[in-house]
Protein backbone atom coordinates (compact mmCIF):
# COMPACT_ATOMS: atom_id res chain seq x y z
CA UNK A 1 0.00 0.00 0.00
CA UNK A 2 1.58 3.53 -1.05
CA UNK A 3 0.56 6.56 0.87
CA UNK A 4 3.53 8.71 -0.08
CA UNK A 5 1.61 12.19 -1.87
CA UNK A 6 3.68 14.00 -3.56
CA UNK A 7 4.03 18.40 -3.05
CA UNK A 8 5.95 19.94 -5.54
CA UNK A 9 9.39 18.45 -5.32
CA UNK A 10 8.61 17.38 -1.82
CA UNK A 11 7.57 13.54 -1.42
CA UNK A 12 5.31 12.85 2.24
CA UNK A 13 5.30 9.46 3.71
CA UNK A 14 1.72 9.81 3.95
CA UNK A 15 -0.98 12.53 3.35
CA UNK A 16 -1.25 13.45 7.13
CA UNK A 17 0.41 17.15 8.05
CA UNK A 18 0.16 19.27 11.22
CA UNK A 19 -1.22 22.34 10.75
CA UNK A 20 0.53 25.32 11.43
CA UNK A 21 -0.31 27.09 15.15
CA UNK A 22 -1.71 23.44 16.02
CA UNK A 23 1.28 21.65 16.95
CA UNK A 24 3.79 23.90 18.55
CA UNK A 25 7.64 23.78 16.94
CA UNK A 26 6.69 20.00 16.97
CA UNK A 27 8.62 19.61 19.75
CA UNK A 28 6.04 20.00 22.34
CA UNK A 29 4.38 16.65 21.01
CA UNK A 30 7.57 14.40 20.89
CA UNK A 31 6.52 12.43 23.45
CA UNK A 32 3.28 11.80 22.28
CA UNK A 33 4.11 10.57 19.13
CA UNK A 34 6.33 9.70 16.98
CA UNK A 35 7.43 12.73 14.77
CA UNK A 36 8.85 10.94 11.99
CA UNK A 37 5.51 9.21 11.32
CA UNK A 38 3.60 11.97 10.31
CA UNK A 39 3.64 13.24 6.60
CA UNK A 40 4.87 16.44 7.62
CA UNK A 41 4.53 19.35 10.83
CA UNK A 42 4.23 23.01 10.13
CA UNK A 43 5.99 25.07 12.96
CA UNK A 44 3.63 28.02 14.01
CA UNK A 45 3.81 31.19 12.23
CA UNK A 46 7.47 32.75 12.60
CA UNK A 47 8.17 36.26 11.58
CA UNK A 48 11.79 37.86 11.85
CA UNK A 49 11.92 39.20 15.54
CA UNK A 50 9.87 37.30 18.80
CA UNK A 51 6.18 38.32 19.73
CA UNK A 52 4.60 37.85 22.64
CA UNK A 53 0.95 37.82 20.99
CA UNK A 54 -2.80 38.52 22.79
CA UNK A 55 -3.55 38.54 26.05
CA UNK A 56 -5.44 35.89 27.37
CA UNK A 57 -8.34 34.47 27.23
CA UNK A 58 -7.09 33.46 23.86
CA UNK A 59 -9.68 30.73 22.42
CA UNK A 60 -13.44 30.04 23.37
CA UNK A 61 -15.38 26.48 22.26
CA UNK A 62 -18.09 27.12 19.80
CA UNK A 63 -20.53 24.61 18.42
CA UNK A 64 -18.52 21.53 17.28
CA UNK A 65 -15.33 24.09 17.38
CA UNK A 66 -13.17 26.62 18.71
CA UNK A 67 -12.64 30.64 18.11
CA UNK A 68 -8.88 31.91 18.74
CA UNK A 69 -6.74 34.71 18.43
CA UNK A 70 -3.60 33.71 20.02
CA UNK A 71 -1.85 36.94 17.57
CA UNK A 72 1.01 34.79 16.37
CA UNK A 73 3.13 34.28 19.79
CA UNK A 74 6.25 33.16 18.30
CA UNK A 75 9.91 33.35 18.69
CA UNK A 76 11.14 34.76 15.11
CA UNK A 77 12.70 32.42 12.52
CA UNK A 78 16.21 32.61 14.21
CA UNK A 79 15.53 30.82 17.56
CA UNK A 80 13.23 28.40 15.85
CA UNK A 81 16.36 27.16 13.77
CA UNK A 82 18.62 27.36 16.36
CA UNK A 83 16.39 26.24 19.06
CA UNK A 84 13.91 23.67 17.64
CA UNK A 85 15.28 22.71 14.19
CA UNK A 86 18.45 20.53 15.52
CA UNK A 87 16.13 18.19 18.11
CA UNK A 88 13.04 18.24 14.81
CA UNK A 89 15.67 16.91 12.55
CA UNK A 90 17.24 14.39 14.75
CA UNK A 91 14.20 12.93 15.37
CA UNK A 92 13.14 12.32 11.24
CA UNK A 93 10.61 14.70 10.92
CA UNK A 94 9.58 16.19 8.11
CA UNK A 95 9.51 20.64 8.47
CA UNK A 96 7.64 22.58 6.82
CA UNK A 97 8.18 26.26 8.09
CA UNK A 98 5.53 28.31 7.95
CA UNK A 99 6.68 32.12 7.20
CA UNK A 100 5.14 35.54 8.25
CA UNK A 101 5.51 38.90 7.45
CA UNK A 102 4.39 42.46 8.39
CA UNK A 103 6.71 43.76 4.85
CA UNK A 104 7.31 41.83 1.45
CA UNK A 105 10.64 42.27 2.86
CA UNK A 106 10.53 40.22 6.01
CA UNK A 107 8.64 37.56 4.00
CA UNK A 108 11.78 37.23 1.81
CA UNK A 109 13.98 37.36 4.85
CA UNK A 110 12.27 34.76 6.94
CA UNK A 111 12.15 32.76 3.73
CA UNK A 112 16.15 33.26 3.30
CA UNK A 113 16.57 32.28 7.13
CA UNK A 114 14.94 28.93 7.08
CA UNK A 115 15.95 27.87 3.70
CA UNK A 116 19.87 28.49 4.89
CA UNK A 117 18.81 26.34 8.04
CA UNK A 118 19.50 22.61 7.59
CA UNK A 119 16.38 20.43 7.81
CA UNK A 120 13.75 22.34 6.94
CA UNK A 121 11.69 20.78 3.50
CA UNK A 122 9.66 23.75 2.74
CA UNK A 123 7.96 27.01 3.28
CA UNK A 124 3.83 27.57 3.70
CA UNK A 125 3.30 31.20 3.92
CA UNK A 126 1.53 32.76 5.75
CA UNK A 127 -1.21 35.41 4.37
CA UNK A 128 -3.87 34.50 5.69
CA UNK A 129 -3.68 34.70 9.48
CA UNK A 130 -7.02 36.93 10.55
CA UNK A 131 -5.59 37.54 13.52
CA UNK A 132 -3.11 40.52 13.76
CA UNK A 133 -3.53 44.09 12.75
CA UNK A 134 -0.58 44.23 10.50
CA UNK A 135 0.75 41.55 8.04
CA UNK A 136 -0.34 38.26 6.35
CA UNK A 137 -3.76 38.95 5.07
CA UNK A 138 -3.32 42.25 3.56
CA UNK A 139 -1.62 40.07 1.39
CA UNK A 140 -3.92 37.28 1.44
CA UNK A 141 -6.85 39.61 0.47
CA UNK A 142 -5.76 40.77 -2.10
CA UNK A 143 -4.50 38.85 -6.04
CA UNK A 144 -2.16 41.59 -6.48
CA UNK A 145 -0.64 41.64 -3.32
CA UNK A 146 -0.85 37.46 -3.44
CA UNK A 147 1.04 37.23 -6.40
CA UNK A 148 3.70 39.59 -5.60
CA UNK A 149 4.65 37.94 -2.06
CA UNK A 150 4.70 34.35 -3.82
CA UNK A 151 6.45 35.82 -6.23
CA UNK A 152 9.44 37.39 -4.12
CA UNK A 153 9.71 34.66 -1.62
CA UNK A 154 9.68 32.37 -4.82
CA UNK A 155 12.83 34.02 -6.06
CA UNK A 156 14.99 33.81 -2.81
CA UNK A 157 14.15 30.37 -1.89
CA UNK A 158 14.84 26.73 -3.43
CA UNK A 159 12.56 25.28 -0.82
CA UNK A 160 9.24 24.45 -2.14
CA UNK A 161 6.70 27.22 -1.59
CA UNK A 162 3.05 26.58 -0.36
CA UNK A 163 1.02 29.61 0.62
CA UNK A 164 -2.01 29.02 2.92
CA UNK A 165 -5.31 30.79 1.61
CA UNK A 166 -7.70 32.50 3.98
CA UNK A 167 -11.43 31.58 3.20
CA UNK A 168 -12.01 35.17 4.48
CA UNK A 169 -12.66 36.34 0.13
CA UNK A 170 -15.51 35.94 -2.13
CA UNK A 171 -13.49 33.75 -4.50
CA UNK A 172 -10.98 31.54 -2.75
CA UNK A 173 -9.75 29.68 -6.31
CA UNK A 174 -9.11 33.28 -7.90
CA UNK A 175 -6.20 33.35 -5.10
CA UNK A 176 -5.10 29.92 -5.90
CA UNK A 177 -4.77 30.56 -9.59
CA UNK A 178 -2.35 33.97 -8.75
CA UNK A 179 -0.05 31.87 -6.33
CA UNK A 180 0.04 29.40 -9.19
CA UNK A 181 1.10 31.83 -11.66
CA UNK A 182 3.60 33.30 -9.25
CA UNK A 183 5.32 30.04 -8.98
CA UNK A 184 4.14 28.66 -5.99
CA UNK A 185 4.54 24.60 -5.71
CA UNK A 186 0.99 24.25 -3.73
CA UNK A 187 -1.44 25.86 -2.00
CA UNK A 188 -2.85 24.96 1.54
CA UNK A 189 -6.34 25.59 2.43
CA UNK A 190 -8.28 27.09 4.48
CA UNK A 191 -7.41 29.13 7.64
CA UNK A 192 -9.73 30.13 9.73
CA UNK A 193 -12.85 31.73 9.42
CA UNK A 194 -13.10 35.40 10.96
CA UNK A 195 -15.70 34.71 13.35
CA UNK A 196 -16.93 36.40 16.70
CA UNK A 197 -18.40 35.20 20.33
CA UNK A 198 -20.06 37.50 22.75
CA UNK A 199 -21.10 36.86 26.35
CA UNK A 200 -24.57 38.56 26.37
CA UNK A 201 -24.62 38.71 30.34
CA UNK A 202 -21.76 41.26 30.16
CA UNK A 203 -21.79 42.09 26.68
CA UNK A 204 -17.93 41.46 26.51
CA UNK A 205 -16.29 39.57 23.76
CA UNK A 206 -15.09 36.50 25.11
CA UNK A 207 -11.79 36.56 23.91
CA UNK A 208 -9.22 39.38 24.33
CA UNK A 209 -9.06 39.90 20.63
CA UNK A 210 -12.87 40.93 20.09
CA UNK A 211 -12.52 38.53 16.94
CA UNK A 212 -10.75 35.36 15.81
CA UNK A 213 -10.83 32.46 13.64
CA UNK A 214 -13.64 29.94 13.25
CA UNK A 215 -12.16 26.23 13.28
CA UNK A 216 -12.90 22.45 13.62
CA UNK A 217 -15.35 20.61 12.50
CA UNK A 218 -18.09 23.11 12.22
CA UNK A 219 -16.44 24.60 9.07
CA UNK A 220 -15.59 21.71 7.48
CA UNK A 221 -18.02 21.52 4.67
CA UNK A 222 -17.11 25.07 4.05
CA UNK A 223 -13.69 24.13 3.63
CA UNK A 224 -14.12 20.65 1.56
CA UNK A 225 -16.15 23.11 -1.03
CA UNK A 226 -12.96 25.75 -1.29
CA UNK A 227 -10.94 22.89 -1.88
CA UNK A 228 -12.88 21.92 -4.56
CA UNK A 229 -13.12 24.74 -6.18
CA UNK A 230 -9.63 25.18 -6.04
CA UNK A 231 -9.01 21.73 -7.36
CA UNK A 232 -10.54 22.61 -10.35
CA UNK A 233 -9.10 25.92 -10.95
CA UNK A 234 -5.14 24.77 -10.42
CA UNK A 235 -2.92 22.30 -11.47
CA UNK A 236 -0.47 22.48 -8.68
CA UNK A 237 -1.17 19.91 -5.53
CA UNK A 238 -3.49 21.30 -3.14
CA UNK A 239 -3.64 20.68 0.79
CA UNK A 240 -6.79 20.67 2.49
CA UNK A 241 -7.18 22.11 6.24
CA UNK A 242 -10.70 22.39 7.52
CA UNK A 243 -12.25 20.33 11.05
CA UNK A 244 -10.56 17.35 10.00
CA UNK A 245 -11.10 14.92 13.07
CA UNK A 246 -10.92 11.26 11.55
CA UNK A 247 -10.03 9.19 8.87
CA UNK A 248 -13.70 9.97 6.64
CA UNK A 249 -13.07 13.64 7.03
CA UNK A 250 -9.52 13.18 5.80
CA UNK A 251 -10.64 11.22 2.56
CA UNK A 252 -13.44 13.86 2.39
CA UNK A 253 -11.00 16.58 1.25
CA UNK A 254 -8.98 14.04 -0.94
CA UNK A 255 -11.69 12.95 -3.29
CA UNK A 256 -12.68 16.79 -3.23
CA UNK A 257 -9.22 17.00 -4.49
CA UNK A 258 -6.69 17.65 -1.72
CA UNK A 259 -3.31 15.92 -2.56
CA UNK A 260 -2.61 16.03 1.52
CA UNK A 261 -4.62 16.77 4.27
CA UNK A 262 -3.57 19.03 7.50
CA UNK A 263 -5.19 18.28 10.82
CA UNK A 264 -5.08 20.96 13.64
CA UNK A 265 -8.07 21.69 16.11
CA UNK A 266 -8.51 17.83 16.53
CA UNK A 267 -5.02 17.34 17.40
CA UNK A 268 -5.83 19.46 20.55
CA UNK A 269 -8.62 16.91 21.49
CA UNK A 270 -6.64 13.79 20.68
CA UNK A 271 -3.35 14.12 20.27
CA UNK A 272 -2.98 10.45 20.22
CA UNK A 273 -4.81 11.04 16.44
CA UNK A 274 -2.32 10.35 13.96
CA UNK A 275 -2.07 6.75 13.92
CA UNK A 276 -5.52 6.57 14.29
CA UNK A 277 -6.35 8.53 10.92
CA UNK A 278 -3.87 6.82 9.11
CA UNK A 279 -4.73 3.36 9.67
CA UNK A 280 -8.52 4.81 8.69
CA UNK A 281 -7.24 5.82 5.28
CA UNK A 282 -5.25 2.55 5.29
CA UNK A 283 -8.58 0.58 6.05
CA UNK A 284 -10.25 2.37 3.42
CA UNK A 285 -7.82 1.91 0.66
CA UNK A 286 -8.29 -1.91 1.39
CA UNK A 287 -11.87 -2.06 0.77
CA UNK A 288 -11.52 -0.23 -2.39
CA UNK A 289 -8.74 -1.97 -3.48
CA UNK A 290 -6.77 1.15 -4.13
CA UNK A 291 -3.25 0.48 -3.77
CA UNK A 292 -2.11 3.58 -4.25
CA UNK A 293 -3.60 7.43 -1.94
CA UNK A 294 -2.31 9.19 -4.37
CA UNK A 295 -5.27 7.81 -7.10
CA UNK A 296 -7.79 9.35 -4.56
CA UNK A 297 -7.39 12.80 -5.07
CA UNK A 298 -9.57 14.49 -7.02
CA UNK A 299 -12.01 10.89 -7.71
CA UNK A 300 -14.74 12.89 -6.53
CA UNK A 301 -18.26 11.63 -8.99
CA UNK A 302 -20.31 14.31 -10.17
CA UNK A 303 -22.09 12.67 -12.63
CA UNK A 304 -25.68 13.40 -12.70
CA UNK A 305 -27.22 12.00 -9.56
CA UNK A 306 -29.82 9.29 -10.81
CA UNK A 307 -33.09 8.64 -9.08
CA UNK A 308 -31.78 5.69 -7.01
CA UNK A 309 -30.70 7.92 -3.74
CA UNK A 310 -34.37 9.73 -3.54
CA UNK A 311 -35.82 6.05 -3.87
CA UNK A 312 -33.19 4.28 -1.21
CA UNK B 1 5.10 11.10 29.44
CA UNK B 2 0.72 11.73 29.69
CA UNK B 3 -1.44 8.87 28.96
CA UNK B 4 -5.00 9.04 27.43
CA UNK B 5 -6.91 6.59 29.04
CA UNK B 6 -10.77 5.77 28.76
CA UNK B 7 -11.98 6.13 32.43
CA UNK B 8 -14.56 4.54 33.70
CA UNK B 9 -16.99 6.35 35.89
CA UNK B 10 -16.50 5.01 39.30
CA UNK B 11 -18.62 7.30 41.54
CA UNK B 12 -20.16 10.65 40.73
CA UNK B 13 -20.94 12.37 44.46
CA UNK B 14 -22.76 15.84 44.01
CA UNK B 15 -21.59 17.97 46.93
CA UNK B 16 -23.88 20.96 46.21
CA UNK B 17 -26.07 22.28 43.22
CA UNK B 18 -23.72 22.94 40.84
CA UNK B 19 -20.40 21.60 42.44
CA UNK B 20 -19.40 17.39 42.17
CA UNK B 21 -16.57 15.11 42.62
CA UNK B 22 -16.56 12.97 39.58
CA UNK B 23 -13.72 9.81 40.30
CA UNK B 24 -12.29 7.89 37.07
CA UNK B 25 -10.57 4.60 37.06
CA UNK B 26 -7.34 5.74 35.88
CA UNK B 27 -4.63 3.44 37.64
CA UNK B 28 -1.81 4.38 34.97
CA UNK B 29 -2.65 8.48 35.91
CA UNK B 30 -2.79 7.90 39.58
CA UNK B 31 0.68 6.14 39.86
CA UNK B 32 2.09 9.26 38.24
CA UNK B 33 0.30 12.08 38.87
CA UNK B 34 1.88 14.61 41.47
CA UNK B 35 0.54 17.30 43.85
CA UNK B 36 -0.86 20.12 41.40
CA UNK B 37 -0.85 18.50 38.28
CA UNK B 38 -3.59 18.33 36.07
CA UNK B 39 -5.65 16.35 33.35
CA UNK B 40 -7.54 17.08 30.23
CA UNK B 41 -11.27 15.42 30.22
CA UNK B 42 -13.33 14.97 27.29
CA UNK B 43 -16.86 15.01 29.10
CA UNK B 44 -19.00 13.59 26.67
CA UNK B 45 -17.87 11.68 23.28
CA UNK B 46 -18.16 12.83 19.55
CA UNK B 47 -17.84 17.01 18.12
CA UNK B 48 -19.76 19.35 20.41
CA UNK B 49 -18.83 20.05 23.10
CA UNK B 50 -15.45 19.37 21.17
CA UNK B 51 -12.53 20.55 23.63
CA UNK B 52 -11.13 18.76 26.87
CA UNK B 53 -11.45 20.65 29.66
CA UNK B 54 -8.55 20.99 32.20
CA UNK B 55 -8.79 19.89 36.24
CA UNK B 56 -6.60 19.52 39.20
CA UNK B 57 -6.07 15.92 40.29
CA UNK B 58 -8.12 16.42 43.15
CA UNK B 59 -8.01 12.99 44.76
CA UNK B 60 -5.85 9.90 44.02
CA UNK B 61 -7.77 6.46 44.81
CA UNK B 62 -6.49 3.80 46.44
CA UNK B 63 -7.57 -0.38 46.32
CA UNK B 64 -8.22 -2.62 48.95
CA UNK B 65 -4.30 -3.13 48.79
CA UNK B 66 -3.23 0.48 48.66
CA UNK B 67 -1.74 0.68 44.83
CA UNK B 68 -3.86 3.72 42.77
CA UNK B 69 -6.52 2.62 40.85
CA UNK B 70 -7.91 6.35 40.00
CA UNK B 71 -8.13 9.81 40.47
CA UNK B 72 -10.95 12.02 41.34
CA UNK B 73 -11.54 15.36 40.26
CA UNK B 74 -13.99 18.69 41.58
CA UNK B 75 -15.94 20.45 38.92
CA UNK B 76 -18.16 23.57 39.29
CA UNK B 77 -20.94 23.16 36.75
CA UNK B 78 -20.54 26.61 34.66
CA UNK B 79 -21.16 25.27 31.46
CA UNK B 80 -21.93 22.84 28.52
CA UNK B 81 -18.90 20.31 29.54
CA UNK B 82 -18.97 21.31 33.35
CA UNK B 83 -22.56 19.83 33.08
CA UNK B 84 -22.13 16.98 31.51
CA UNK B 85 -19.21 16.26 34.14
CA UNK B 86 -22.38 17.32 36.36
CA UNK B 87 -24.51 14.71 35.24
CA UNK B 88 -21.89 11.74 34.23
CA UNK B 89 -23.40 8.60 34.73
CA UNK B 90 -21.83 5.63 36.63
CA UNK B 91 -19.47 2.89 34.24
CA UNK B 92 -19.69 5.25 31.24
CA UNK B 93 -16.10 6.16 29.85
CA UNK B 94 -14.51 9.61 29.63
CA UNK B 95 -11.12 10.36 28.09
CA UNK B 96 -8.85 11.67 31.06
CA UNK B 97 -4.56 12.72 29.38
CA UNK B 98 -2.43 13.10 31.68
CA UNK B 99 -0.67 13.66 34.45
CA UNK B 100 0.28 16.87 32.93
CA UNK B 101 2.26 20.31 34.04
CA UNK B 102 4.43 21.30 36.46
CA UNK B 103 3.59 20.46 40.20
CA UNK B 104 4.07 22.08 43.50
CA UNK B 105 7.33 22.38 44.93
CA UNK B 106 6.79 20.49 48.30
CA UNK B 107 8.16 21.82 51.55
CA UNK B 108 10.00 19.92 54.05
CA UNK B 109 9.85 20.56 58.23
CA UNK B 110 10.82 23.48 60.00
CA UNK B 111 9.05 25.12 56.91
CA UNK B 112 5.52 25.66 57.49
CA UNK B 113 2.77 25.00 54.29
CA UNK B 114 -0.25 27.52 54.06
CA UNK B 115 -2.56 26.42 51.60
CA UNK B 116 -4.91 29.29 50.58
CA UNK B 117 -7.91 28.10 48.73
CA UNK B 118 -11.09 29.92 46.73
CA UNK B 119 -14.15 27.79 45.85
CA UNK B 120 -12.93 25.34 43.38
CA UNK B 121 -9.55 26.60 43.70
CA UNK B 122 -9.56 23.60 46.40
CA UNK B 123 -9.26 20.97 43.46
CA UNK B 124 -5.16 20.61 43.81
CA UNK B 125 -5.30 21.06 48.23
CA UNK B 126 -6.19 17.66 48.52
CA UNK B 127 -3.36 15.73 47.40
CA UNK B 128 -0.99 18.59 48.60
CA UNK B 129 -2.04 18.26 52.25
CA UNK B 130 -1.67 14.67 52.05
CA UNK B 131 2.27 14.87 50.57
CA UNK B 132 2.60 17.71 53.41
CA UNK B 133 1.31 15.93 56.38
CA UNK B 134 3.43 12.67 55.34
CA UNK B 135 6.64 14.86 55.57
CA UNK B 136 5.43 16.29 58.89
CA UNK B 137 5.09 19.73 57.58
CA UNK B 138 2.27 22.17 60.02
CA UNK B 139 -0.30 22.53 57.03
CA UNK B 140 -2.94 25.07 57.43
CA UNK B 141 -5.98 25.34 54.62
CA UNK B 142 -7.30 29.21 54.67
CA UNK B 143 -10.25 28.35 52.26
CA UNK B 144 -13.21 30.77 51.15
CA UNK B 145 -16.88 30.48 49.42
CA UNK B 146 -19.73 31.85 48.85
CA UNK B 147 -21.37 30.38 51.50
CA UNK B 148 -20.87 27.38 54.50
CA UNK B 149 -22.48 24.70 51.82
CA UNK B 150 -19.61 25.62 49.57
CA UNK B 151 -16.86 24.79 51.70
CA UNK B 152 -16.25 21.01 51.35
CA UNK B 153 -13.73 18.23 52.73
CA UNK B 154 -13.69 20.00 55.50
CA UNK B 155 -13.63 16.91 57.91
CA UNK B 156 -11.19 15.12 55.27
CA UNK B 157 -8.45 18.12 56.16
CA UNK B 158 -8.91 18.07 59.52
CA UNK B 159 -8.13 14.19 59.51
CA UNK B 160 -4.96 14.93 57.99
CA UNK B 161 -4.32 17.07 61.06
CA UNK B 162 -4.51 20.44 58.88
CA UNK B 163 -5.13 23.11 60.71
CA UNK B 164 -8.35 25.46 58.81
CA UNK B 165 -8.60 29.44 58.41
CA UNK B 166 -12.21 29.50 57.03
CA UNK B 167 -14.80 32.60 55.24
CA UNK B 168 -18.12 33.13 53.42
CA UNK B 169 -19.01 35.70 51.69
CA UNK B 170 -22.28 36.01 53.33
CA UNK B 171 -21.32 35.17 56.70
CA UNK B 172 -22.29 31.38 57.29
CA UNK B 173 -19.28 29.84 58.84
CA UNK B 174 -15.94 31.28 59.19
CA UNK B 175 -14.95 34.72 58.65
CA UNK B 176 -17.44 36.89 56.85
CA UNK B 177 -15.59 38.23 53.95
CA UNK B 178 -12.48 36.92 51.57
CA UNK B 179 -9.71 34.57 51.91
CA UNK B 180 -7.15 36.91 51.69
CA UNK B 181 -7.86 39.25 55.14
CA UNK B 182 -6.86 36.52 57.52
CA UNK B 183 -3.99 35.48 55.49
CA UNK B 184 -3.01 38.78 55.23
CA UNK B 185 -3.17 39.20 59.28
CA UNK B 186 -1.70 36.29 59.69
CA UNK B 187 1.13 36.99 57.59
CA UNK B 188 1.70 40.19 59.52
CA UNK B 189 2.23 38.77 62.58
CA UNK B 190 4.26 35.73 62.10
CA UNK B 191 7.73 35.82 63.41
CA UNK B 192 10.15 37.11 60.83
CA UNK B 193 12.12 34.14 62.02
CA UNK B 194 9.34 31.22 61.39
CA UNK B 195 9.95 29.57 57.17
CA UNK B 196 6.69 29.64 55.29
CA UNK B 197 5.48 28.81 52.32
CA UNK B 198 2.16 29.63 50.37
CA UNK B 199 0.25 27.81 48.05
CA UNK B 200 -2.74 29.41 46.46
CA UNK B 201 -5.33 28.29 43.91
CA UNK B 202 -8.70 30.31 43.39
CA UNK B 203 -10.32 33.17 41.77
CA UNK B 204 -8.00 35.42 39.68
CA UNK B 205 -8.89 38.25 42.08
CA UNK B 206 -8.15 36.28 44.77
CA UNK B 207 -4.53 34.85 43.53
CA UNK B 208 -3.40 38.72 42.94
CA UNK B 209 -4.34 39.86 45.95
CA UNK B 210 -2.96 36.95 47.80
CA UNK B 211 0.39 37.04 45.92
CA UNK B 212 0.41 41.06 46.80
CA UNK B 213 0.22 39.74 50.29
CA UNK B 214 2.78 37.23 49.85
CA UNK B 215 5.00 40.09 48.40
CA UNK B 216 4.44 42.33 50.88
CA UNK B 217 5.29 40.45 53.78
CA UNK B 218 8.11 38.96 52.30
CA UNK B 219 6.61 35.12 51.79
CA UNK B 220 7.16 32.79 48.71
CA UNK B 221 3.91 31.87 47.39
CA UNK B 222 3.48 28.99 44.64
CA UNK B 223 0.04 29.62 42.58
CA UNK B 224 -1.31 27.05 40.69
CA UNK B 225 -3.44 29.42 37.91
CA UNK B 226 -6.82 28.33 35.92
CA UNK B 227 -6.85 29.61 32.33
CA UNK B 228 -8.56 28.46 29.02
CA UNK B 229 -6.83 25.74 27.86
CA UNK B 230 -6.69 23.91 24.16
CA UNK B 231 -4.69 21.42 24.79
CA UNK B 232 -2.75 20.88 27.84
CA UNK B 233 0.36 20.02 25.89
CA UNK B 234 1.94 22.87 24.82
CA UNK B 235 0.71 23.15 21.11
CA UNK B 236 -2.18 25.69 21.54
CA UNK B 237 -0.41 28.99 22.95
CA UNK B 238 -3.94 29.24 24.40
CA UNK B 239 -3.09 29.26 28.25
CA UNK B 240 -0.22 32.12 28.83
CA UNK B 241 0.46 33.68 31.38
CA UNK B 242 2.49 36.96 31.43
CA UNK B 243 5.81 36.87 33.55
CA UNK B 244 8.21 38.99 33.75
CA UNK B 245 11.45 39.40 31.59
CA UNK B 246 15.09 39.39 32.95
CA UNK B 247 15.51 42.55 30.37
CA UNK B 248 12.48 44.09 31.91
CA UNK B 249 8.95 43.71 30.42
CA UNK B 250 6.95 40.46 30.11
CA UNK B 251 6.72 37.55 28.04
CA UNK B 252 3.83 35.17 27.59
CA UNK B 253 4.09 31.47 29.31
CA UNK B 254 2.01 28.58 28.50
CA UNK B 255 0.63 27.23 32.00
CA UNK B 256 -0.35 24.25 30.28
CA UNK B 257 3.73 23.05 30.55
CA UNK B 258 5.57 26.02 32.48
CA UNK B 259 3.05 25.73 34.89
CA UNK B 260 0.02 25.17 36.16
CA UNK B 261 1.79 26.10 39.09
CA UNK B 262 3.73 29.40 39.23
CA UNK B 263 5.78 31.20 41.38
CA UNK B 264 3.29 34.37 42.41
CA UNK B 265 6.48 36.89 42.40
CA UNK B 266 7.15 35.96 38.62
CA UNK B 267 3.74 36.97 37.60
CA UNK B 268 2.56 40.16 35.97
CA UNK B 269 -0.67 40.71 38.05
CA UNK B 270 -3.42 43.19 35.98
Amino acid sequence: MDLSVRIGSLTLKNPLIAASGCFGYGVEYADVVDLSTLGAIVSKGLFLQPREGHPAPRIVETPAGMLNAIGLQGIGARRFVDEKLPELRARGATVIVNVCGTTLDEYVEVSRVVSDAEGVNAIELNISCPNIKEGGIQFGCSLAGTFEVVSAVRKATRLPVIPKLTPNVTDVASFARAAEQAGADAVSLVNTFLAMVIDVETRRPKISNVVGGLSGPAIRPIAVRMVYECRQTVKIPVIGIGGIADARDALEFMIAGANAVQIGTANFVDPFIWPKVLSGIQDYMQRHDIGRVADLVGTLDTRAQDTEWISS
Amino acid sequence: MPIDVAARVIANRPLSSDYNVLALEAPAIASEAAPGQFVMVKPGAGRDPLLRRPFSVFEILRDAGGAPSGISILSKNIGPSTELIYRARLDQTVDCLGPLGRPFTIVDPPTDAWMIAGGVGLAPFATLAQALRARGVRTTLFYGARRAAELFYLDFFRALGVDLALTTEDGSLGERGRIVAPLDRRLASLDRASPVMLYACGPEGMLAATAKSAMKHGRACQVSVERIMGCGLGGCYSCVVPVRSDAGGFHHVRSCISGPVLAADQIVWS
